[in-house]
């Protein structure tokens, strides 16, 4: 069964498996304009939930990105670095940042779902 | 919804065309200006180097002096500025600087002389600061007309020539840096053959009203497309051209900044204008730092406040500017370097988010300018 959950950062992971795979949102990469460069975290590096692990640098400004959940990076897409415009062409499909091996599934309950994740985004319109 | 606080921000007289072409709305110097279009910045900035783009800079301070009875405007002005007013003939454009006591730079402007008058376009930041310092130390001589409700369109890009030209078939033999009255759908206005993007094309500054007219008219040739504030900074930073508050200000002298061209032959040997001292001592031994460019390694971008790094890891310097050159496909940063570093070639090293990057100073333009000069 295939879960995805959203943060108050415009993160969202999907989680399959154990495994959660993690990007930012439509509106976040809406918010960001351009994107121009990513830095993804390296494959087997130990990241604590609400760490920042990657960059995202689009034409206006830098930003963080922070894990959803604790665990080990087990993959990471390395296309966008030649490609760093699939974050917006795709934020939910080719422009995905990295995998992570959940160590911890509980931290998932914090997390909103989508119908709460669409409210927050109409509440800061 | 409508932001409170955008209620305060000024507004240009292209405002709701902005609104109507969809533009990305942000605060900027007092106003409510348009980032971007939804083509984006990056399209924007490569419509531009690629066709013609069209950018509001309405915001820009102009006034207009003229000279009192017996009295000589530009020689006035030489007071406040290093740069060559008097040797202006009519028609003529030229860049230069407001400078304070100390050499620092309190902005820069263009300065064109029609004949009668002299126009100047100063910052948006700046230009109340301006016209008061230009009323405290010149109202003895020249008649002094702020003119901020007037509209200046930039009209950028190699198939700018082209556009303008069908409207009014004269600006097509004007020159880079001249101006002319020139009579655009009917109305007066006054057209510069420059610009802030390091190519060709041509800033028209037209009465308010009929701004947006004239707007729309030149929007409506297939080759135009609106441009807001994001591809104008990324343009003019791949053009090695100084943002004020950014890469020059009161701390900053010409020297230091590299726009000795700027400065007049014979106000080098002369002076005459404020901090004429140390500028002129700098010209002639050196400022002890210098602005450059640089080229990061990879793809990572160096922001402004960037630490510029030997390689003993000692601070030598700050990035002014940085960001994503479209047209370079590649990050690019100008900043300060001491002028031991600043030789082009040198490998630096850039301080982003904890991590040095490698950095080479090259020489300025990143990306060649492509004005007409006939």
């Amino acid at each position: 069964m295939t879960t995805v959950k959203y943060t108050e950062e415009h993160e969202w992971i999907r989680i399959e498996n154990g495994v959660g795979t993690v990007g930012i949102t439509d509106y976040a990469q809406e918010q960001l304009g351009d994107v121009v460069f990513v830095e993804v975290p390296e494959v087997g590096r130990t990241i604590a939930k609400g760490e920042a692990v990657a960059v995202v640098e689009s034409v206006k400004a830098a930003s963080d990105i922070y894990t959803p959940v604790s665990g080990e990076v087990v993959a990471a897409n390395s296309a966008l670095a030649d490609a760093p415009g699939d974050v917006n062409l795709e934020p939910t499909g080719k422009g995905w940042f990295f995998m992570v091996r959940l160590a911890d599934p509980s931290e998932l309950d914090g997390l909103m779902d989508q119908a709460k994740y669409d409210a927050f985004v109409k509440s800061l319109a | 919804m409508a932001d409170p606080a955008s209620d305060s921000l000024k507004r240009t007289p292209l405002h709701a065309l902005h609104v109507a072409l969809g533009a990305k709305l942000v605060p900027f110097a007092g106003y409510d200006m348009p980032v971007q279009f939804p083509m984006g910045i990056l399209n924007e900035h490569l419509h531009t180097r690629r066709a013609a783009g069209l950018f509001d800079v309405s915001h820009m301070g102009q006034i207009r002096l003229t000279a009192k009875p017996g009295k000589n405007a530009a020689a006035a002005v030489e007071r406040l500025v290093p740069g060559d007013i008097a040797g202006l003939q009519p028609g003529q454009m030229r860049y230069t600087q407001l400078t304070n006591a100390a050499g620092g730079i309190l902005d820069d402007l263009m300065v064109t002389s029609t004949g009668d008058h002299l126009l100047l376009v100063v910052n948006a930041a700046c230009k109340d600061a301006d016209l008061a310092h230009i009323r405290q130390h010149l109202s003895d001589d020249v008649e002094i007309e702020p003119m901020f409700a007037r509209g200046l369109l930039a009209l950028q890009g190699p198939d700018a020539a082209d556009v303008l030209g069908r409207q009014a078939p004269q600006v097509r033999a004007m020159t880079f840096m001249t101006g002319s009255f020139v009579m655009i759908d009917g109305v007066e206005c006054y057209v510069t053959r420059s610009g802030y993007t390091g190519c060709d094309g041509y800033e028209i500054s037209t009465p308010a009203e009929a701004a947006e007219r004239i707007a729309r008219l030149l929007l409506a040739d297939d080759r135009v497309k609106p441009i807001g504030l994001g591809a104008r900074d990324s343009l003019r930073l791949e053009a090695g051209l100084c943002l004020y508050g950014h890469d020059i200000d009161t701390a900053t002298t010409p020297v230091e900044a590299g726009l000795v061209w700027s400065i007049g032959k014979e106000r080098r040997a002369k002076g005459g204008f404020p901090g004429d001292e140390i500028i002129i001592r700098q010209i002639a031994s050196g400022a002890p730092r210098r602005r450059v460019g640089l080229r990061p390694e990879g793809r990572t971008i160096a922001r402004e406040g960037t630490e510029i790094i030997d390689a003993a890891g000692a601070v030598v310097g700050k990035v002014t500017s940085g960001g994503f050159g479209p047209s370079l496909n590649g990050p690019l940063a100008m900043g300060y370097v001491d002028r031991a570093q600043a030789a082009s070639g040198t490998k630096l090293a850039l301080r982003v988010r904890g991590k040095p990057v490698t950095a080479e100073i090259v020489p300025m333009p990143f990306v060649k300018h492509t004005y007409w000069r006939g």
